[in-house]
């Protein structure tokens, strides 16, 4: 075990510094004159340019300024922001705690709801209440997350007068009124994650309940409540658990449109506003921020999994 | 020749054996829900080839009254720019359903030559496809797309080829399994003794045998690619301009009048929502009919 976790740590770091190599590349074939876009004026002068491109190191060969850039995250240096002159660093962690809030209550909010409908379809199977579920949860998979979250601001305002308090307020500040302003992009955010959850736990309930562990703990009298929870779900979930890996790149994507719309100042919308203003320190900080969450998402998927199961011997 | 001749016979079995229509004539009367996904694919792919010819309007008359609700001359009603909603909609499926299309040709191209070429000659290569596919799984799939349109461009080809390339692990995945699979049977191996070479292995024997769950994989990844491209034009970030709409756009437009105007919240983000129900529903279909085994893997 201790040899599979490191062994699957080691792995992580090329994939990483591959991904920082093409970030870095793409950000520098990026159309536009540096000078233009920091300046901000049409035509700026030359020594203005140079010196500027001296500032930034540009005019340096590329490999050294990716040396000089990774050097720097490597020890929490990101860079500098263009316009706002701030370090890129402090700006992610500034933007970071609302994009994991908005994560974890939406992947919350996700469990809770799509759990619960697969095990309920899985053990209603081909009855009406399972087709009627399929049904909804393909329906609610097909639906865009922007689409819910339009309509969860446009018709509770149109009703009933409702709406959730505008930008975003720290969870310590005022929890109530933090989490009144969360709540609607999570669960938009979260109902095809629910959906997925469903699917999946429904197909693996129903492989997981033809066992015969699971005949044997009918067989002993237990109550089925118990049989369904404690002998089928725990097995179910681990197959379940397998699958995520792969729905964290696209839920995470998801999390910029939702923020663009709600106004949220997380992650996704700093990317947004610098891909919009060509702030190159921040796009390139950004995008390796989102890639070192995802890989250390999967990595923990993948650990929690050996850890969970302990019938899989890893070397 | 004629040995090579009746080995191509052996190395398609059940796949192309059947006679196609049959086939789906059966897996229709299984899955009624499945043919008529499959119906409004069909139609949703003529109104995006059609479109100009079977909209009402122009996309871009702006002569109508503002946010008008939906009327007989005018089912989808008008929008804050005095635009009607409908031809707009019929427009817009060009550039949201063309899109989905390039991109899974772009994913299909892309995964079939690695996933057939490193399932079948395994060792270093596969490695090496395998590691660059867990690379693109590190991105996320919107993160990606944006940062793409930012470097090359807001064209339809840039923003097709940055969607493709984030389904292209996925069908790679598929290919690769599938291939392995195949790549011991018999009929390989005779092939090989009959001394074609690996390209023309993969090409007449490999391929017509893996062909089921590529299908299958791209029917159900087509879904994803409109929902990404219409997350995209939502963000302002597409190929899209005033007069070029397209669905996730057309919802963006409108954010000031969603209350006054319910319907512009609610039909483009419905179009949207009708194309991916219809295509993923029609995919699982497909799978079911095409490749039981694949079942449940989405």
């Amino acid at each position: 075990m201790g040899r599979y976790v490191l062994r699957r740590l080691l792995l992580s770091i090329p994939v990483l510094f591959i991904a920082s190599i093409l970030i870095f590349g793409a950000v520098r074939v990026m159309p536009g004159d540096i000078c233009q876009i920091v300046l901000q004026i049409p035509v700026p002068a030359e020594e203005q340019c140079n010196n500027l491109r001296h500032e930034l190191k540009l005019d340096k060969p590329a490999v050294s300024q990716y040396f000089h850039w990774i050097g720097g995250v490597l020890t929490g240096d990101f860079g500098t922001s263009f316009f706002s002159k701030r370090p890129v660093g402090g700006e992610i962690q500034q933007h970071m705690s609302t994009t994991i809030e908005l994560a974890v209550l939406s992947i919350f909010f996700a469990f809770a709801s799509g759990v619960p409908i697969g095990v309920y379809s899985a053990l209603k199977q081909d009855k009406l209440a399972d087709v009627v579920l399929r049904g909804l949860s393909i329906g609610w998979l097909s639906m865009p997350s922007f689409w819910v979250g339009t309509m969860l601001i446009t018709f509770p305002a149109k009703w009933w007068g409702y709406s959730p308090p505008v930008g975003y307020t720290h969870f310590w500040n005022d929890p109530l009124k933090n989490l009144e302003q969360l709540y609607l992009p999570a669960i938009s955010l979260g109902l095809a994650l629910s959906a997925i959850l469903a699917r999946f736990t429904r197909s693996a309930m129903l492989e997981v309940l033809r066992q015969d562990y699971v005949r044997t703990a009918r067989a002993k009298g237990l109550r089925e409540r118990v049989v369904v929870s404690e002998h089928a779900l725990k097995n179910a979930m681990l197959q379940v658990i397998v699958h995520l890996g792969l729905q964290v790149a696209f839920f995470l994507g998801g999390t910029v449109v939702l923020e663009y719309l709600f106004a949220l100042p997380g992650l996704g919308t700093l990317l947004y506003n610098s891909v919009i203003t060509k702030d190159f320190p921040l796009v390139q900080g950004l995008v390796l921020v989102f890639a070192a969450i995802i890989v250390i998402t999967n990595l923990a998927i993948d650990l929690s999994y050996a850890w969970l199961d302990p019938r899989v011997k890893y070397t | 020749m004629t040995i090579a001749a009746d080995l191509e016979v052996v190395a398609q079995p059940e796949f192309g054996s059947t006679s196609w229509l049959g086939a789906v004539g059966r897996a229709a009367r299984k899955n009624p829900a499945g043919a008529v996904a499959g119906v409004v694919c069909f139609l949703l792919v003529i109104l995006a080839i059609a479109g100009p010819s079977l909209s009402p309007y122009s996309p871009n008359r702006i002569d109508f009254a503002l946010l008008h609700a939906p009327t007989f001359a005018h089912p989808f009603g008008t929008d804050n720019l005095f635009r009607d909603l409908l031809s707009r909609i019929i427009f817009g499926a060009r550039n949201s359903l063309g899109i989905g299309f390039a991109a899974i040709a772009v994913s299909i191209a892309l995964g079939v030559g690695l996933g057939l070429t490193s399932g079948y000659f395994g060792g270093a290569w596969d490695s090496l496809v395998g590691g660059f596919m867990d690379i693109m799984f590190a991105f996320p799939a919107l993160v990606l797309v944006i940062f793409f349109v930012t470097v090359f461009g807001r064209e339809f080809a840039t923003i097709s080829v940055a969607i493709g390339l984030i389904l292209t692990p996925y069908t790679t995945r598929v290919v690769r399994t599938a291939t392995l699979g195949v790549r011991n049977l018999q009929y390989i191996e005779a092939a090989t003794a009959l001394g074609s070479g690996h390209l023309r292995i993969m090409a007449r024997h490999v391929l017509p045998n893996v062909a089921a769950p590529i299908i299958v994989v791209a029917s159900v990844n087509i879904g994803l690619a409109i929902l990404i491209e219409a997350s995209v034009s939502f963000l302002g970030l597409g190929v899209s301009s005033d007069t070029n709409p397209s669905w996730g756009r057309m919802l963006q437009e409108t954010r000031n009048v969603w209350q006054q105007a319910w319907w512009t919240a609610i039909i483009p983000g419905a179009a949207i929502s009708v194309a991916v129900l219809a295509f993923n529903v029609f995919g699982d279909a497909l799978r079911d009919a095409l490749d039981p085994r694949l079942r449940g893997s989405r």
